[in-house]
């Protein structure tokens, strides 16, 4: 009885303040929807285990980082995935996704990082599109994009897209951090043995 | 920029991140900004053409020492106490999410010219080559005397008071040799001198308990130590993602930044690029306040890339070795630290090995030769004398808070007892560590 393991993955979000990002994880890992999220405060790593993909998501947010261009290093270190999230009624949001997307390829060691182009806010396309989803989807195709189109809101593809991005990460897992590693919040070590012979 | 905040801090250096970690989490409203276009200030971690820039201008890194990404090379190196006050503010504050850590191999010292294992426990004692047959036996008493040692319980005490007792009285009293002294005072208690001879045994006492203690934290350290993958300018990193989920504001890259102060000499807010910040405080490393600080000490530093583990040190892939000043004829200890690939800070193969000092004399670089002299062949050596700093006031008149600069000592304890100094002249409150971790208090919500 082979039981397979799970892969632990990192997954970092990335887009302009105000696309959507962390109302998609929230659909994502909650199933909930916020009408007027706040930035988040005190939660931006969440985790969610997809089992039937073996897949366990590690999923960093930028907790607003990203604003004066202050996302750490450490944001992109070890990302197996990235969702680069722009709104498709904002054509600025876009060209900002596209500056993500390049950043992500110059800061992440990874080669086989798997990149979202996820365009939100689909539930608004068809009062306020300013997007055109064609265009999104040449420049996805041409820069070996993945590509989607969601609504946080309407809960629409959200499940699809993790669902895609946890089938593209490469199975035979890239090896995990070097072993060795320690749990500091762990307990503890026992007692160590007494010495016999000099107590006093 | 143009807004009202409770706390603005300066510099993303390692005290500066928990500080503002830590004011966030408290619910207070946070700007923190950089004049450099990175994270860490003094407390980074630079990778090979970070290190060139700084140490070989307009040269290129030859492209034997490997790609630069793959170097993680601390400007101030220093090793983590297992259970030191750092990781109860890690895992107080929930941290630890953002970082791996691993054990440090071993812990040396220089004794007779020989580099030996640090014995820090009864039984280790009575292995150690370090001692003679009697002497091990008699180490080994006092170390159990150092382990079971309790401020609260006066039967651990054996009739003698601690806090007036001296340390020398101690040591006598355990009938201790000059060679066992030395290695327990510079290699276990971690002084940097021998100042602490002729003061009260307890602060010794602690700091041995603290060895001992860190050691027997996680299962199977061989050594007190931890450090983080990828080298500790990780860390400031990580305290500034806190203080970010807690709402705190990030701006980096203002190499124009400076303290606005009113006319009472107050700080009141800061200014950049033509704008300008208030707050009820401002926070940040010395060099934001050249006026308010003066020069402690020097140090210096060579950080040098090797092919090879340092010798005589079991082919470990990270270790200290502590010299102690009187082997040296010195006033300060010479400190040897390595890590190597295995803490992902160099490419395969290649170990970073530092060794630093308090400067004494006026050629600081020919201090460390004792140290350089352990490493065998040096691929590349960056030596940098730094100038420390400590604020002239604690901040309460003046509502300028100044962390000092960081020392020679091979760990973060010191540094500690500053971040949570600050805290407490910040908020009027101490540091409780004891209120259950974030982790939990976020599970319970």
């Amino acid at each position: 009885m082979m039981v397979e393991q799970l892969v632990q993955s990192k997954l970092v979000l990335l887009g302009e303040m105000g696309s959507g990002k962390t109302s998609l994880v929230q659909r994502f890992v909650r199933g909930q929807y916020f009408e007027n999220q706040e930035s988040t405060i005190g939660a931006s790593f969440f985790t969610k285990t997809i089992p039937e993909k073996h897949v366990k998501f590690e999923i960093w947010d930028t907790a607003g980082q990203e604003r004066y261009h202050s996302l750490a290093p450490m944001y992109y270190r070890g990302a197996a995935a990235a969702i680069v999230v722009y709104d498709i009624t904002h054509p600025a949001s876009f060209e900002r996704a596209k500056k993500w997307v390049w950043e992500l390829r110059q800061n992440v060691q990874n080669p086989s990082l798997i990149i979202a182009l996820v365009g939100n806010k689909v539930d608004l396309a068809e009062e306020a599109r300013q997007v055109p989803e064609a265009d999104a989807r040449t420049y996805a195709a041409e820069t070996g994009l993945l590509y989607f189109e969601t609504s946080a809101k309407a809960d629409i593809n959200v499940t699809a897209l993790f669902d895609e991005v946890a089938d593209k990460l490469p199975k035979a897992a890239a090896p995990q951090q070097p072993s060795g590693g320690i749990q500091l919040a762990e307990q503890a070590a026992p007692p160590p043995r007494k010495a016999a012979c000099c107590s006093t | 920029m143009d807004e009202e905040y409770d706390a603005i801090v300066l510099g993303t250096g390692f005290k500066e991140c928990i500080i503002s970690g830590l004011l966030s989490v408290d619910g207070l409203k946070v700007l923190h900004i950089d004049r450099n276009n990175y994270y860490g200030g003094q407390s980074a971690s630079l990778n090979l053409n970070q290190l060139y820039e700084r140490f070989r201008p307009g040269q290129k890194p030859p492209a034997e020492l490997g790609p630069s990404r793959d170097y993680n090379v601390d400007l101030v190196p220093k090793f983590i106490m297992a259970n030191g006050a750092l990781v109860k503010v890690l895992v107080h504050t929930d941290v630890t999410k953002y970082l791996e850590f691993k054990a440090v191999d071993g812990s040396f010292v220089l004794s007779k010219g020989r580099v030996e294992k640090v014995p820090a426990t009864d039984w280790e004692a009575l292995k150690s080559p370090l001692m003679g047959l009697f002497e091990k036996r008699r180490a080994a008493k006092f170390f159990s005397y150092c382990q079971q040692y309790n401020e609260r319980d006066p039967s651990t005490w054996r009739n003698w008071d601690l806090t007036r007792m001296t340390m020398h009285e101690l040591y006598t009293q355990f009938g201790l040799d000059v060679q066992t002294i030395d290695f327990v005072g510079h290699a276990i208690a971690l002084h940097q001198n021998d100042a602490y001879m002729m003061q009260p045994a307890l602060p010794t006492v602690q700091k041995i308990k603290l060895y001992y203690e860190s050691m027997m934290r996680y299962e199977g350290l061989t050594s007190p130590y931890i450090y983080p993958l990828y080298g500790l300018g990780e860390l400031p990193q990580a305290f500034a993602r806190l203080s970010a989920v807690y709402g705190g504001t990030y701006m980096l890259a203002r190499p124009d930044v400076e303290v606005v102060y009113d006319e009472a000499g107050t700080a009141v807010g800061v200014k950049s690029e033509g704008e300008t910040a208030k707050a009820k405080f401002v926070v940040g490393d010395p060099t934001y306040f050249p006026d308010k600080v003066r020069k402690t000490a020097r140090v210096v530093r060579a950080m040098c890339v090797l092919s090879h583990p340092i010798p005589s040190t079991n082919d470990s892939h990270s270790v200290q070795i502590i010299l102690p000043q009187k082997q040296l004829n010195r006033r300060h200890d010479i400190y040897v630290f390595c890590c190597s690939y295995s803490h992902n800070v160099a490419p395969r193969d290649k170990w970073i090995a530092f060794v630093s000092t308090t400067v004494e004399t006026s050629d600081p670089q020919a201090e460390l030769a004792p140290g350089l002299q352990l490493l065998g062949k040096i691929d590349e050596r960056f030596v940098e004398v730094v100038d420390v700093f400590e604020p002239l006031e604690d901040g309460t008149r003046d509502k300028a808070f100044i962390s000092k600069g960081y020392d020679a000592t091979s760990h973060f304890e010191s540094e500690m007892l500053d971040v949570m100094d600050m805290y407490r002249r910040i908020t009027g409150k101490p540091l409780d560590l004891g209120k259950g971790d974030l982790r939990k208090r976020q599970e319970s919500q």
